[in-house]
């Protein structure tokens, strides 16, 4: 293919620069002064946004430590800090027993939903049976139903099991898999190479063993995707418990429930005193094990995110 | 699981269930020529098993949670369900006819309409900027990529939380910047012509998702098509149209579809900002068809009329994606054809 060796001696020294000012390297001086100017604008417009999109969490981290008057002074650096906030909304919200519940109910979904889900997907890929083009068009299709038509029978299936008021409905679903990852677990088995498993089916691996010994380790990677992924939603999420908890006692709320519990409680129209420094510890302290989930995880969220927008 | 060796195409018409149990490792003997029916595979029983224990948690979900789960709606839809006693009494068609003659249905669709239409737009404008801007820098993105992303990880409800205080219209950080530029901010939260501007502002302070998946997009245009066109002599916003906007295409279509069914079925943020604490003094301009619904539904316990809500929204939400897919083929490039 000699074409395609020259064409990428033509294009190795463009490589190096972006996508919109492909020819500068070879242009005037005129050219380089404009692609500087070009990066700065750039940089600016950046720098701007990202200072745009902090400023909720710079706010959110002050008002945090700020005494109840002075919470709408909009100064990002408080008058007066009060570290006593942060130990106060313990007394004050039964935080301690929300956390507790949240992480309960993460882990759970998040861990069973990697281990259906996988599981699945294992079969999907690996194993030829009746149907099975047909049942995973289904699981395609099944991804595209909108949660509000299901909403209702699913509470009511909860309910003829008689697990309302319990977290049961919030991680129970998490054993069934869920098509999205299904979907991202058998890419990533398909990509293993069949040998592999020929090989260990030869020196009498069973099928079982084919997962836990060989697939699941070697797909570890796209494991964490999917756990990252299902932690996030299940921490995150506050439509479940609002239909499955809000009947119960407060300390069985999760924390994403307890803070909206907690923002109507202090709510003057309701009679609060306006105490929402620890509405905005609490949302601090919901929100830090997703930052930090990200900083641990940021490479696996934009794979994630990326091999969806592939597909899509 | 050896005998998963011996599947292959054979000639035989007998696939299915039947034959796959006949356990065998030689071909199953070929049924006459003449009966010409298309060639299929044959399974063996044993993988087949496996297969299906494999998938068995989907099955089992699947069949409960959205199976059994949409014809019980369905069939809710029909009828008037009694919470207390579980008695469900045939309805006919009552619960469709409450569900148009309501003004209420009305009111909380054409908000949802509106919604959508402020919402969708914006936010793919804005991810497109900043996707083009991540893509274009050559420091810093991941840095910023990173910090443009972190609003996507936040709770609603935190969001929520700081959402309801910086759009204070009397107090607000929103508003007091706004005052810095002698513009006076409007009542966001109890004007009913700002409560849909406000859920779209803070709805694009999570724009980091639709950022993402469009920078992926961009980083996928292959360069030598770029490389190619500038050595013509393409200019660079002529190689941007011909060439990323068309390779990128799908991506925006996924997005925007993606997007409008969300945005079809908000909850979380107008619950959160207007109906947390079950008052009534909610301005009507926040009444989501989503928000109406969970009323009905957890609040009102009309189960019936709700389930008659979430199918009348089921058509919605296919016709309008019916309605971009067509719209889609015709603009929509894809990559090696359909």
């Amino acid at each position: 293919m000699a074409t395609d060796i020259s064409s990428e001696r033509i294009v190795a020294p463009v490589r190096r620069s972006s996508e919109v000012e492909g020819t500068q390297w070879a242009g005037p001086p005129r050219h380089r002064v404009l692609a500087v100017a070009g990066q700065v604008v750039r940089w600016t417009l950046l720098g701007g946004f990202s200072l745009l999109f902090l400023y909720p969490f710079a706010w959110l981290l002050s008002a945090s430590l700020k005494p109840r008057g002075e919470i709408f002074d909009n100064r990002l650096i408080p008058h007066t800090v009060v570290w006593d906030n942060y130990v106060e909304v313990f007394n004050q919200l039964p935080l301690l027993a929300w956390l507790g519940n949240s992480v309960v109910i993460a882990l759970l979904s998040a861990g069973l939903m990697t281990i259906s889900s996988s599981l699945v997907a294992f079969g999907f890929a690996y194993f030829r049976f009746p149907g099975r083009a047909w049942l995973f068009r289904l699981l395609l299709a099944s991804m595209m139903l909108p949660g509000a038509v299901t909403l209702i029978p699913n509470y009511l299936i909860w309910r003829y099991l008689g697990w309302l008021g319990t977290s049961v409905p919030l991680w129970g679903a998490a054993l069934f898999g869920s098509g999205f990852y299904i979907f991202l677990m058998r890419q990533f088995y398909l990509s293993l190479p069949k040998e592999l498993f020929e090989a260990a089916r030869v020196d009498g691996c069973s099928a079982l063993g084919l997962f836990t010994r060989i697939a699941f380790p070697l797909a570890l990677p796209a494991s964490v995707i999917v756990f990252i992924f299902e932690f996030q939603a299940a921490w995150n999420n506050f439509t479940g418990p609002l239909i499955y908890l809000n009947a119960t006692g407060v300390e069985n709320f999760t924390v994403p429930l307890g803070i909206a519990h907690a923002m109507s409680v202090y709510s003057p129209t309701n009679g609060g005193q306006g105490d929402y420094q620890y509405v905005m510890v609490a949302s601090l302290l919901v929100t830090l094990p997703m930052i930090a989930v990200f900083a641990f995880g940021q490479r696996y969220f934009v794979e994630g995110v990326a091999s969806v927008g592939v597909k899509g | 699981m050896s005998s998963a060796h011996s599947v292959g195409v054979t000639g035989s018409g007998a696939a299915g269930p039947r034959a796959a149990a006949e356990l065998t490792d030689t071909p199953a003997p070929r049924t006459p020529r003449g009966r010409r029916r298309k060639v299929r595979e044959k399974y063996s029983w044993r993988e087949s098993l496996a297969g299906y224990l494999f998938i068995s948690p989907w099955l089992i979900g699947f069949l409960t949670f959205t199976v059994i789960s949409m014809t019980w709606s369905l069939v809710l839809s029909f009828t008037d369900y009694n919470l207390a006693t579980g008695s469900q009494t045939p309805a006919g068609l009552d619960n469709y006819r409450l569900v148009v003659e309501d003004p209420k249905v009305i009111t909380s669709l054409l908000n949802t309409f509106v919604f959508v239409v402020l919402s969708v737009p914006l936010e793919l404008v804005l991810a497109m900027v900043l996707a083009l801007l991540l893509n274009t820098v050559r420091r810093g993105s991941g840095l910023f990529r990173t910090l443009l992303y972190l609003p996507k990880m936040t709770p609603a409800v935190a969001t929520a939380a700081v959402f309801l205080l910086l759009l204070n219209g009397n107090e607000g950080a929103i508003n007091a910047v706004l005052e810095l530029f002698g513009i006076p901010g409007p009542q966001w939260l109890s004007d009913p012509s700002w409560v849909k501007p406000s859920i779209v502002v803070m709805g694009l302070w999570g724009v980091g998702g639709s950022m993402v998946l469009l920078l992926a997009a961009l980083r996928n245009v292959p360069r030598e098509l770029h490389e190619a066109a500038a050595v013509d002599g393409a200019s660079s916003s002529r190689r941007f149209f011909s060439i990323t906007v068309p390779m990128i295409s799908p991506t925006v279509f996924f997005v925007v579809v993606v997007n409008t069914i969300a945005a079809l079925q908000v909850f979380d943020q107008a619950y959160l900002l207007f109906y947390r604490d079950g008052n009534s003094n909610a301005p009507d301009a926040a009444l989501f068809y989503g928000v109406y619904l969970f009323q009905q539904a957890f609040q009102q316990f009309n189960f019936g009329l709700a389930a008659a809500m979430a199918w009348l929204l089921f058509v919605i939400i296919l016709g309008i994606t019916a309605v971009q897919m067509l719209v889609g083929n015709r603009t929509v490039h894809y990559e090696g054809g359909r």
